[in-house]
């Protein structure tokens, strides 16, 4: 019988006081994980150009953690996809998704990367969640950098909310149970 | 008892004599390295095929279309109004630019270019020399970023952020601006625009200099770009190549010079030229052409017509209503002003049968709209003539030869952006 | 020398082959009556002085025959004259000799015509898709393919799929005479004659205006 966990931003648990000690930790390691998110920008068009504004010493993203913008999908956490994707990059762009270890988020920035955008045509994909699953999607053609940063911060509440310790070879070995699903 | 065993070891020389001979099946075998699309050093979408010997580049294949979103069809079922927005996202760094060689493309078609109010034609130029700055900026600032020069790039991106600044004072948007329109402009420049260009002059000079310091003399950039992916004029003009890349080879054709439009056959500039046709040229071609688009902003900002402010209220668009939206109290009390408006916006400016061509001088080279319209407000056919599609061209001749770091320098230096190459 | 002079030796070069030259916007046209002499035509163009080749351009004539006009585009740097070239081609033959011995720009121009409408050059040494990628069936610029686009898959490399138009695009057709011709406004052309006779309409389906820049006039009113 698995009782209703109620996961909060401090991972208190009040039903079950057996898992009081590991949500803690859980929310000692969700903290760790979303201050160092580190991108994956998939910069492909202006929505990129507003990426790196983010990046540059105005809207500093690293003050938020995200130090790196790493190009190696193997060494980051969060896919930004800024720009359209075309029938033509949807394929290199899933294999980087794929590429990408455990925990990933996607972030699809931009008008061009939620929907399509304004390009209703014959090469362009209408919305990178038909290829990957996206997380937060921010509107705007481009997006102005806060809009990122915010962005950002709602991926960090997404991942303050999220059961780890659950999910390791630890928890199972010790047969404990997760009740929320990833 | 011990026991005493023989072990040879030869010596290293003939041992890799002996590897030698054994892989000599292997050698000469190149090796193809696949470059992007998705690398931080393509500036965009791009995708080359390298075959490399080593760390000689044998061969290079880029591979384009990574972006292509269909604009030129897009186009021949939009109004012309109603296609400028697709104009921004050709150039991305430079969009005002893209707006205004746009706009001017069509204003020739409609035969009234020379129509245009002057104050119109002083913005104008003002917005294309703002985009000409931000649009060397960055490519000079991930240029030295992709070097190795990591600071450059935070310098440039701060000076960008007031041009950014002055972008969204004008016409509501930092990036994407649609400044311009058929005709005109979208609306007069607030009151304190100029005295913030202004400013921002007296701050960039000081900016530029800064960079220049760190880069222009410093010997680890000069080694790596200095006699790199030479174009000779005769292989620049051959292959199409145009603005700083053509420059850069000693090539003297500016259109803003040589086939001048709006107001710029009255200000006075330089046309910064290279000698070598390096990549060091092209880097020192886009510097100079920086210091060239302050001194026409400070000669703008003193002649515009109508001052600043514009107390006088000069226009800045055509004031025929078949051509430009009529002023909206106007529209809501006359009846010719409304039917204008009427048309304006559902069929759009009416443009007569014929086809024209029209070249704009991008940051990026010669930016052209070839518009074949067959009357109505729709154009049968719009082609852009993308300059960084064409200054991509010549990779396959320039690569080969160089080694593999020299790969994101000669990349760098030709200063492409994908959005326009693909369209 | 002046464009005009310079269209003048090559006309006077070629006779019967050139047109005459057609002056719009103060740009002089050239239209070549055989496709299959555009590089002799070019050749020539060059050692005239026009050594850059500013455009290619390719334009579907729909509904036309010959369906597809190729718009050449010259300028001489040294004085800053230009020039444009035309000439057409039928659909059947769909092909023309590529102008990459006589300027090397010409090579990305012309594989991206081939790409987007299909027209093919010959003697070009390395005709394949530029925009699109190797494999997909379709031209998109010509006239008879959608917007939308049409579904295709071609595993390992790429998909495509319909673009919901959600009723787009929003434009009236040009030169339709009432309101009534001009709505709706989603046309195909090849379903609607409406649309297709509205634009025939417009040009007056004047033959000597087919493919051709006309001279400066008034804005005909609707």
């Amino acid at each position: 019988m698995q009782a209703q966990t109620e996961q909060t931003e401090f991972g208190y648990n009040s039903k079950i006081e057996g898992d009081v000690v590991l949500t803690t930790v859980d929310a000692a390691l969700a903290w760790f994980r979303k201050n160092s998110v580190w991108p994956m920008p998939m910069g492909l068009a202006c929505c990129a150009i507003e990426l790196m504004a983010a990046g540059a010493s105005r809207y500093d993203i690293s003050r938020f953690g995200s130090e790196v913008m790493r190009f190696s999908p193997r060494q980051s956490d969060c896919m930004i996809v800024a720009g359209t994707v075309t029938y033509k990059m949807a394929g290199s762009l899933k294999r980087i998704w794929d590429q990408m270890p455990e925990p990933k988020w996607c972030i699809a920035m931009g008008a061009c990367a939620s929907t399509g955008g304004m390009y209703r045509s014959y090469a362009v994909l209408q919305g990178v969640d038909n290829i990957v699953p996206v997380d937060v999607y921010i509107s705007g053609c481009p997006p102005r950098p806060e809009a990122v940063l915010d962005a950002l911060m709602r991926i960090q509440a997404k991942i303050g909310t999220q059961p780890i310790l659950q999910d390791t070879v630890i928890a199972r070995a010790l047969n404990l149970q997760g009740t929320s699903n990833k | 008892m011990a026991t005493v065993q023989d072990i040879e070891i030869g010596d290293s020389a003939a041992r890799s004599a002996q590897a030698a001979a054994e892989l000599q099946d292997m050698q000469g075998e190149k090796m193809v390295l696949n470059m992007g699309p998705s690398h931080p050093a393509t500036h965009g979408v791009l995708r080359i095929v390298l075959e490399l010997d080593g760390e000689v580049v044998t061969k290079a294949d880029p591979d384009v279309g990574y972006l292509h979103r269909g604009d030129e069809k897009i186009a021949e079922n939009m109004t012309y109004t109603q296609f400028i927005p697709y104009t921004d996202r050709l150039d991305y760094l430079a969009p005002l630019a893209n707006n205004v060689a746009y706009a001017l493309a069509v204003e020739k078609l409609l035969g009234v270019q020379d129509k245009l109010p002057l104050r119109c034609q002083y913005i104008r130029v003002m917005c294309c020399e703002l985009a000409r700055i931000s649009a060397h900026l960055l490519g000079l600032g991930a240029f030295a970023m992709d070097t190795g020069a990591v600071t450059v790039f935070l310098l440039t991106f701060t000076e960008r952020e007031k041009i950014y600044n002055l972008a969204e004072a004008a016409s509501g948007a930092r990036l994407t601006t649609s400044y311009t329109r058929i005709g005109g402009l979208m609306r007069d420049i607030p009151p304190t625009w100029c005295a913030q260009v202004q400013q921002f002059c007296d701050e960039f000079e000081v900016s530029l200099a800064e960079s220049e310091t760190l880069l222009t003399r410093n010997r680890i950039w000069v080694d790596r770009l200095r006699d790199l992916a030479v174009v000779s004029k005769e292989m620049a003009i051959n292959y199409g190549l145009s603005g700083p890349n053509l420059r850069g080879s000693g090539v003297d054709w500016d259109l803003r010079k040589n086939q001048p439009y709006l107001c710029y056959a009255d200000l006075e500039f330089d046309v910064a030229l290279g000698s070598v046709g390096d990549c060091y040229d092209r880097y020192l071609v886009r510097m100079e052409e920086m210091r060239q688009s302050v001194r026409i902003l400070r000669q703008c900002l003193q002649k515009i017509p109508g001052g600043w402010a514009n107390e006088a209220h000069e226009p800045v668009s055509i004031p025929d209503g078949k051509i430009t939206l009529p002023p909206k109290q106007k529209v809501l009390s006359s009846m010719e002003e409304l039917i204008h408006q009427f048309m304006l916006v559902t069929e759009g400016v009416n443009c007569p049968p014929g086809e024209i061509y029209f070249g704009h001088e991008n940051p990026k080279g010669e930016l052209g709209f070839y518009i074949h319209s067959r009357g109505g407000g729709v154009p049968y056919r719009l082609k852009i003539r993308a300059p960084s599609f064409i200054n991509l061209s010549i990779l396959g001749e320039l690569m080969p030869g160089c080694m593999i770091s020299d790969v994101p320098v000669i990349l760098g230096s030709l200063d492409f952006v994908m959005g326009e190459s693909d369209r | 020398m002046t464009s005009l002079e310079a269209a003048k030796t090559i006309k006077a070069k070629f006779g019967e082959l050139i047109s005459e030259p057609v002056e719009f916007r103060r740009e002089i046209s050239l239209k070549i009556a055989d496709p299959q002499r555009i590089a002799e035509v070019c050749g020539f163009a060059k050692s005239i002085g026009f050594d850059y080749l500013v455009d290619v351009s390719s334009l579907d004539n729909y509904g036309d025959d010959p369906r597809w006009t190729v718009v050449y585009h010259l300028r001489a740097i040294v004085n800053g004259i230009e020039i444009r070239l035309k000439t057409d081609v039928n659909e059947e033959k769909s092909e023309l000799p590529s102008v990459i011995g006589v300027w090397r720009t010409a090579n990305w121009h012309e594989r991206e015509i081939y790409d987007m409408m299909g027209i093919r050059f010959s003697g070009h040494p390395d005709l394949r898709r530029i925009l699109m990628w190797e494999g997909y069936p379709y031209h998109p610029l010509r006239k008879d393919f959608p917007l939308a686009g049409k579904p295709t898959d071609l595993p390992g490399v790429a998909f495509t799929r319909v673009t919901p138009m959600a009723g787009g695009p929003f434009v009236t057709v040009a030169g339709g005479n009432d309101s009534i011709a001009r709505e709706p406004r989603v046309r195909i052309p090849e379903e609607d004659e409406v649309e297709l006779n509205a634009r025939v309409e417009a040009r007056g389906d004047n033959k000597a205006m087919r493919g051709q820049a006309v001279g400066p006039g008034p804005i005909k009113k609707q």
